[in-house]
């Protein structure tokens, strides 16, 4: 019974690094970069969500489309500053993992302006029920978290599996070139899936803040290393991937803070990717199709 | 002969340059690295631990911390043989991380609160020298048959090793010297800083050197070095004017300018 409260509470933090992967993976699917700055998108949509809460007195609802919005927002902000110019001028296949960090220090100075440089509690009100199932405990904060990101989840395997507009951004990721001369245009596929990936990455951002109940400017950096080690246990640009590379993350990490070593936490993901990538090295769903990229 | 400020920028330039060497040298053959700052920090603990605990000679402490971090970077070398791309990439990102971690909870060098009461060998002198020793190197390889090989490498694995290169020596052979330069980079940080700690060679390290090279333009290793030029003394130049406080922003914004305004980096070439 220990162990399923375990991994309950590893699923839950999981589903975090789950959306922030997902993002990821979304962007390397279309692009083929590594997008940098998504740990700064994630970031400032749990500082917009934090506002909304302290505006609302607490409203959980309002607080997550919020973070949502404005994240969707910024991470196009950021597609059409750094990562588009670049694009039209086929510069370097790194240029753009580079000008992406100059924006990600862009949006975490702007954040420690703003709001400050400082930890902040991150105070939603909800009557805090707990639910006991067999064994494993609940609170209703923790099943909300859980809920959301499931639910975003699946919203999303449907959306790209059964809309057109999902069934033009596979293909866009299947190929640039080919689903243009089908009449796709490109270039808005690529600012929705920016507006998805980052709009996740901001519901992310106050689900972790809701569990942690902190959040601070400087948090982007950590969480997108953790959504990246995901993202790449599942392989680069699979979706599925990256929602199981992000549950595998967290239930590793809240495992061996269990059983292992607290203070080893954060090595322990990467311990795990490292063992995977040597027998899987594109990783658990990888293909061969973005080989060099 | 400077003002203690100007040679403080000039000793971190310095540094900066063998440190961006030493992620140049992996890059000229095609591996990237996002975990420099973990062989860093393992020159630099390794470096440091030696001079304040066994009273070591600097310079044998030097070149200790570098071959500590070379070993460990043959070791890491290895797996780039089947692991490629960005998936090279985020893998040595995780190996800096636990690096990190590694040190945060490693007690004989103090654990999460860090190693002071380093004396302060790395001077203005020591510095010119090292960087010239490191481009000198870079100059050396670049000419010689190993530097062909790494070239053949990184633009077309297969042709080069139906050539008959032996891609897995080129390869771990340039990963760990690239991550002994690293290591001999973060022993002359630790004894210019005195006080080091885990927090000074997480992710940001990295990827402030990864920064250098890509804005140097990877062609060449003049580049990698005036990468590290720009990075170093841009920050301190917005420091002048009425710029002071918004200067990391103007900084991450000039990043962006410059990677647009020349996409194959300063010094790169379109291929």
């Amino acid at each position: 019974m220990v162990l399923i409260q375990q991994i309950v509470n590893g699923v839950m933090l999981g589903a975090s690094y789950s959306l922030i992967a997902i993002g990821y993976t979304l962007v390397f699917g279309v692009l083929h970069l590594v997008h940098l700055a998504h740990g700064e998108v994630f970031m400032i949509g749990a500082f917009i969500g934090l506002q909304v809460v302290l505006l609302t007195g607490g409203g959980v609802t309002a607080a997550i489309a919020a973070a949502a919005v404005s994240a969707a927002v910024v991470g196009v902000l950021v597609y059409l500053a750094a990562i588009k110019p670049i694009r039209a001028r086929k510069g370097h296949f790194l240029a753009p993992m580079i000008s992406t960090i100059g924006a990600g220090v862009v949006l975490q100075e702007l954040a420690t302006r703003f709001f400050g440089g400082e930890q902040v509690g991150f105070p939603v009100q909800m009557d805090s029920q707990i639910w006991h199932l067999g064994g494993v405990t609940l609170t209703s904060v923790q099943l909300v978290i859980l809920a959301v990101s499931l639910g975003l989840m699946l919203a999303l395997h449907l959306f790209v599996t059964l809309t057109r507009v999902g069934m033009a951004m596979r293909a866009t990721a299947e190929s640039m070139v080919i689903s243009n001369t089908l009449g796709i245009r490109s270039e808005r596929i690529i600012i929705l899936t920016f507006a998805i990936a980052s709009a996740l990455a901001g519901v992310a951002g106050v689900l972790v803040g809701m569990s942690f109940n902190s959040i601070s400017p400087y948090m982007g950096v950590d969480m997108g290393i953790k959504g990246l080690a995901a993202m790449l246990l599942g392989g680069l640009g699979n979706v599925y991937g990256a929602m199981l590379g992000g549950l595998v993350i967290g239930i590793v990490e809240v495992i061996s803070v269990a059983y292992l070593a607290s203070s080893y936490r954060d090595a322990f993901a990467f311990f795990v990717i490292i063992a995977v990538l040597l027998f899987r090295p594109r990783g658990i769903f990888g293909s061969t199709d973005h080989v060099e990229a | 002969m400077f003002d203690p400020y100007t040679e403080s920028v000039l000793i971190f330039t310095g540094i900066n340059i063998v440190l961006a060497l030493g992620l140049y040298l992996p890059v000229s053959a095609g591996l990237l690295s996002l975990g420099q700052g973990g062989f860093m920090a393992i020159g630099a603990y390794t470096a440091a631990y030696l001079t304040t605990e066994m009273q070591w000679p600097f310079i044998v402490a030097l070149l200790c911390g570098g071959a500590m971090a070379g070993l460990v970077g043959f070791v890491v070398g290895l797996p780039s043989l089947r692991i490629k791309g960005v998936y090279l990439v985020i893998m040595t990102m995780g190996f800096g991380e636990i690096v990190r971690v590694f040190f945060l909870n490693f007690e004989p060098t103090g654990a999460a609160s860090g190693l002071g009461g380093i004396a302060t060998h790395t001077t203005l002198p020591v510095v010119a020298m090292a960087v010239a020793l490191t481009l000198l190197l870079c100059f050396q390889i670049r000419g010689s048959r190993i530097g062909r090989a790494i070239e053949a490498v990184r633009e077309d694995e297969l042709a080069a090793e139906v050539i008959g290169i032996n891609l897995t020596y080129v390869k771990v052979a340039v990963f760990g010297l690239g991550a002994a330069i690293a290591g001999i980079g973060g022993g002359l940080y630790a004894h210019y800083a005195t006080f080091i700690d885990p927090a000074q060679f997480g992710f940001q390290r990295s990827a402030e050197i990864f920064i250098m090279v890509v804005l140097g333009g990877m062609g060449n290793f003049v580049g990698a070095a005036i990468g590290a030029v720009v990075v170093t003394v841009l920050p301190e130049l917005l420091r002048l004017g009425h710029a002071q406080e918004w200067r990391m922003t103007v900084f991450g914004a000039l990043l962006v300018a410059i990677m647009i305004v020349r996409p194959w980096g300063l010094l790169g070439v379109r291929r």
